[in-house]
């Protein structure tokens, strides 16, 4: 369980950084917390020819706020969320979310950006910031173009990004002063990967009800439905919702993803 | 609880100040000049025969196979059962014409890194033919799809009956029958430290030194030497610190042997650290038992008899030199458990199967063991409408029977079983958790007690072990006793501590006898260049068996520097005593530093009869009988079910036990804890589960699930005293107790939730996942609540296999 050989870059700029990504005469990968892709290496599951570390790039590790948007820097850990100190317009989802992932020592390196381009359907971020409605901003040398988190998956371990293109910001809208939310996700024991995760957002004042089940078989399923939160849509509601998916005949599946869901409905009405 | 540092005091584990500071040594710790380190290439196949193993050219010299060892005169491990009818399998150290298991080491290749010597092992080809799988255990033994050991008849290592009294007659009368199939699945043992060594071949000594991560360095040597075809004299087998043991470090290991010809063929040092990918797919298997249990009952719910099929899947080979014969012998011995009837029946059978050998893990068979006798104890209880603890009461063994002989001659020494439970049920408060089960969950869960007691035999010798005819019976345990020309003590056993803090007890045990303060005591272990030979540390038998033997040697320095004391006091032999570290004689006395004083440093002052051994002793020990110590332990547990996600908590954990005389009591809970903690993960956790191929499922510690910290319960500990007859101070063998019982507690428990449901569940681990289709697949008592509507049971252990329809093919 050792990495093949491969060179290492920890360039300072943004810039330098895509330059090296984009290089079409060798297999580069970025790393930012090592913490999926460093087992990957280890075992040998990817085989890159250099590792462009982007945790020196400043701008990368910046947190703001900007025009109704929170913008974090795809190298913003997960500790650093969990921590707070950091202005939160998502009212304790980034805090509560964050303090969930994993082991402290993990979340200490882990990154949100890393998380998402990592591209695990169970992963927390992957659920969350889809049902934040959060856009993605990725980057390649000499062009920027933003894709939304819920689409920005495209299944188990795919992702919208093209050759060369690196996640630089994730952009959360602010949610209203009486926005509420729910989530929940099921694990065997602290600090595993999810099972089955359901999230749910009502923001009245921007007419937003939305709900995601997550830790699915490819992308988190986005449903946009005011009424989302008034019941409990009832198993078979997701298992309609599942039909035709790999977890379409598993009936264990489809109860934890309808108790996931129902959990974070139950959260989100409670006063 | 002992003031001071004697047996019975808790003193702080000595270890503990390197070992708590990161500067313990293990052998990844180890750097030699020129070292090199070995990648294996491992079979991706279950079973197949191997065609040819390319190797590029620009590797030639660097990747090795069986034709070098065999060429350089290495020979298959074996190991051997006398018992009638096993089957011997060998188990060359890199596969020979043929792998049988995913992950059989096939090339070693060598490499001045690790990941160098990955790199190369990624370049060898093997051209396989493919060969049918046995993975199933059962279909193994009945319908074989191929034989895995050609020149075999069938499947099966070994067959073994165990009959006692008429069990026919009384099944044929008892008004009472309950059945059970059950099911504990295969595992891993994870130790934090893998299996890892350093050999090196030492000119100057003439010595091939193999440092690795062990439990028994003397079993190792002779193994080696048995192998390589040297003398044991040539081989000085040390363990370094190490990491846990659990009884994956209780063998001799195929790396072993690999690492060791290196050295010697290549002339410079080499290592192999085994990695969590191949210790998980390729190594420490253990448990995987099936029973098909009947028990017969009065009315009352007394235990009439006892009739069992079982079926171990042993996997591969027979490891050495524990062998496939051990883990059936016990469960046909032991299953009776802590109980008193007369008619047993049992007939267990050692399967072979393409999987990884399974070795001997923290508990052996008595984990399967317990977890079927027991859940058949509830089983009953239900049968008879009484309360399980009620049901047990009647049937074990009472303290007045004590000693007794069970009905597999199991010679139970002291105790009183039924008090321990009677303690746990007030300790667990059985009144209140009924009537808070009545009164129902405000969070909609469902909870449950279960109860669960063995017996442990512990420390057993000659008198069991030769009738095994295994590679290995230990007889007498032996220690090297020594005071040192300025007063202080050193003690030598062949014993190794990883874990189990031989370093302080086996200190307090020497302080017991001699009186010289602790910080004065050193223990030597772990290394056969230093130390007198010992089976090594398993089976629960250092407390009582280096215990025994520390105090022996012991006892020989306090007899010889009486002598000498008396001597310097000018008075009779008989007239001296030896007392807390000084040698007294009427007014006068003197300290044991002054008697080393004068056998080394000033010997004219010796009396002319003088022991010419001096103050340097090795001596021999046997307990009075060594048929073993009988610990034991009730365990109750409370749990709350989670009926929509099968989720388990544990609420309350209580165990009662009895150690006899604790030599260290904070040691004996360290051990408990420890032990129950892995028995959580049995029951809750573990699985090492394989696809029809053979191909393991769970590589990494993603798929195969450890408890953490935060899954384990604070734990409540009620210690019982009653000496055993037998040994040096009244102590009992109980390490590997704690892992005993979790998993027949917690599945007694869920089920007691799960009653009024009317599921059950009979198979580890006990998962959400099974508990919910436990759940799906109930059939509600009737008038009992239902559980909503009715789904397919997925991933349910299907049962309709029964093995009452035989286990011959």
């Amino acid at each position: 369980m050792k990495p093949v050989d491969f060179d290492y870059e920890r360039p300072a700029t943004l810039d330098a950084a895509l330059k090296l990504l984009g290089r079409e005469d060798l297999n580069a990968k970025p790393l930012a917390g090592s913490q999926s892709l460093g087992p990957m290496l280890n075992l040998r599951l990817v085989q890159p020819e250099l590792l462009v570390d982007i945790t020196a790039i400043p701008e990368l590790a910046s947190i703001r706020e900007e025009k109704g948007f929170l913008v974090l820097g795809a190298c913003v850990t997960h500790a650093a969320l969990e921590d707070g100190g950091t202005p939160d317009p998502t009212r304790g989802v980034l805090a509560r979310v964050a303090a969930g992932i994993a082991y402290r020592a993990v979340r200490n390196r882990g990154t949100v950006g890393g998380s998402l381009a990592h591209a695990d359907p169970a992963a927390d971020w992957v659920s969350v910031l889809a049902a934040l409605g959060a856009d993605v901003v990725v980057a390649r040398t000499g062009g920027r173009r933003t894709v939304p988190a819920k689409d920005f998956i495209r299944g188990t371990f795919e992702t919208a990004l093209g050759p060369g293109e690196l996640v630089v910001e994730i952009r959360i809208p602010a949610l209203s002063a009486n926005a509420r939310w729910g989530y929940a996700k099921i694990c065997r024991k602290a600090g595993e990967f999810s099972h089955a995760t359901g999230v749910v957002l009502i923001d009245p004042a921007r007419k937003f009800a939305r709900a995601v089940i997550g830790a699915v078989s490819g992308p988190p399923i986005v449903v946009d439905d005011a009424k989302i939160a008034e019941r409990d849509p009832g198993e078979a509601w997701v298992s309609a919702l599942f039909a035709g998916t790999p977890l379409g005949d598993d009936a264990y599946q489809i109860r934890i993803h309808h108790v996931a869901l129902k959990r974070a409905i139950a959260e989100a009405r409670a006063p | 609880m002992a003031e001071g540092m004697g047996v019975g005091a808790a003193v702080r584990r000595r270890e503990d100040e390197r070992l708590l500071k990161g500067r313990g040594r293990f052998t990844g710790d180890i750097a030699l000049v020129g070292m090199k380190d070995i990648a294996l290439v491992r079979s991706p196949l279950a079973h197949a025969r191997i065609r040819a193993i390319r190797v590029p050219p620009e590797h030639q010299g660097a990747v090795f196979t069986w034709a070098d060892l065999a060429k350089g005169g290495v020979k298959p491990i074996r190991a051997v059962s006398g018992l009638p009818g096993f089957k011997i399998s060998d188990q060359p150290p890199l596969a020979d014409g043929k792998v049988r298991f995913v992950g059989e080491p096939v090339a070693a290749c060598v490499g001045r890194t690790r990941a160098e010597a990955e790199d190369i092992a990624a370049l060898v080809e093997i051209d396989f033919e493919e060969l049918p799988v046995n993975a199933d255990t059962l279909e193994s033994a009945r319908a074989p799809k191929s034989k895995i050991h050609d020149h075999w008849s069938d499947n099966l290592f070994l067959e073994a009956d165990t009959v006692v009294g008429d069990i026919e007659t009384i099944a044929a009368s008892a008004p009472i029958k309950v059945s059970r199939q059950i099911r504990m699945a295969r595992q891993c043992m994870v130790p934090l430290e893998g299996k890892g060594v350093v050999a090196v071949w030492e000119r100057q000594a003439e010595q091939l030194t193999v440092h690795t991560s062990t439990q028994m360095p003397h079993i190792v040597r002779q193994g080696l030497a048995e192998c390589l075809g040297v003398d044991q004299g040539l081989i000085r087998v040390i363990a370094p610190d190490v990491g846990g043991g659990f009884g994956w470090k209780g063998l001799l290991q195929a790396e072993e042997v690999i690492a060791a010809w290196l050295a010697r063929a290549l002339d410079h040092p080499v290592r192999w650290t085994e990695d969590r990918r191949e210790h998980l797919v390729a190594a420490a298997n253990a448990r995987e038992h099936r029973y098909d249990i009947t028990a017969y009952a009065d009315a009352t719910g007394r235990l009439l008899g006892l009739d069992a099929r079982v079926l171990v899947d042993a996997g591969a080979y027979s490891a050495y030199p524990f062998s496939a014969c051990l883990e059936v012998g016990q469960v046909g011995s032991i299953l009776p458990g802590p109980y008193d009837f007369a008619h047993y029946r049992c007939h267990a059978v050692s399967v072979c199967t393409n999987k990884p050998p399974i070795v001997p893990y923290r508990g052996v068979a008595r984990t399967g063991v317990c977890f079927a006798i027991e859940q058949i104890m509830d089983a009953i209880a239900g049968a008879v409408g009484r309360e399980p603890h009620e049901v047990r009461l009647l049937n074990l063994v009472p303290p007045e029977k004590m000693p007794f002989v069970n009905v597999t001659k199991k010679h139970f020494d002291s105790g009183d079983y039924p008090e321990s439970m009677r303690r746990a049920v007030a300790a667990i408060d059985l009144a209140g958790i009924r009537k808070r089960q009545k009164k129902g969950e405000a969070d909609g869960r469902r909870i449950g007690l279960g109860l669960a007691i063995y017996c442990e035999q512990a420390g057993h010798g000659t008198a069991v072990y030769h009738g095994w005819g295994i590679p290995m019976v230990p007889g007498h345990e032996l220690a090297q006793a020594r005071i040192t020309p300025d007063g202080g003590i050193e003690i030598r056993v062949g014993l190794q501590s990883h874990g189990q803090s031989m370093e302080t007890t086996l200190a307090q045990v020497a302080h017991q006898v001699l009186g010289v303060d602790i910080s004065k005591i050193k223990v030597v272990h772990g290394d056969t260049g230093l130390t007198p030979f010992s089976t090594g540390t398993w089976g629960s038998r250092a407390a009582v068996m280096g215990g025994g033997a520390v105090a022996a040697a012991c006892k020989v320095l306090v007899e010889r520097a009486t002598k000498i004391g008396a001597h310097l006091l000018q008075a009779k032999p008989g007239d001296a005593k030896f007392e807390n570290g000084f040698v007294r004689a009427g007014l006068g006395h003197v300290p044991l530093a002054e008697i080393a004083r004068v056998w080394y440093r000033a010997p004219q002052l010796l009396p002319s009869d003088v022991d010419p051994g001096g103050l340097d002793v090795t001596a021999g020990y046997k307990p009075k009988s060594d048929q073993g110590t009988f610990s034991y332990a009730s365990h109750a547990v409370v749990v709350a079910v989670d009926t929509e996600t099968g989720a388990v908590e544990i609420l309350d954990y209580v165990v009662v036990e009895d150690a006899g005389v604790m030599l260290n009591p904070m040691v004996v809970e360290g051990q408990v804890l420890g032990g129950i903690a892995q028995g959580i993960g049995t029951a809750l956790y573990e699985e090492v589960p394989f696809d029809a191929e053979g191909q393991p499922l769970a590589s990494t510690f993603a798929d195969y699930l450890v408890p953490g910290f935060p899954e384990i319960p604070p734990i409540r500990i009620v210690h019982m005293t009653t000496p055993s007859p037998l040994t040096e101070f009244g102590q009992k063998g109980i390490g590997e107790g704690g892992a005993i019982a979790p998993p027949a507690a917690i599945c007694n428990a869920i089920n007691d939730a799960l009653k009024p449901l009317g599921a059950t569940l009979t198979d580890t681990p006990m998962s959400p996942k099974r508990v919910f289709a436990a759940i799906a697949a109930a059939v509600p008592p009737v008038g009992g609540p239902t559980n909503g509507r009715r789904v397919t049971p997925l991933g349910v252990h299907s049962h309709d296999d029964s093995l009452a329809a035989g286990n011959k093919p």
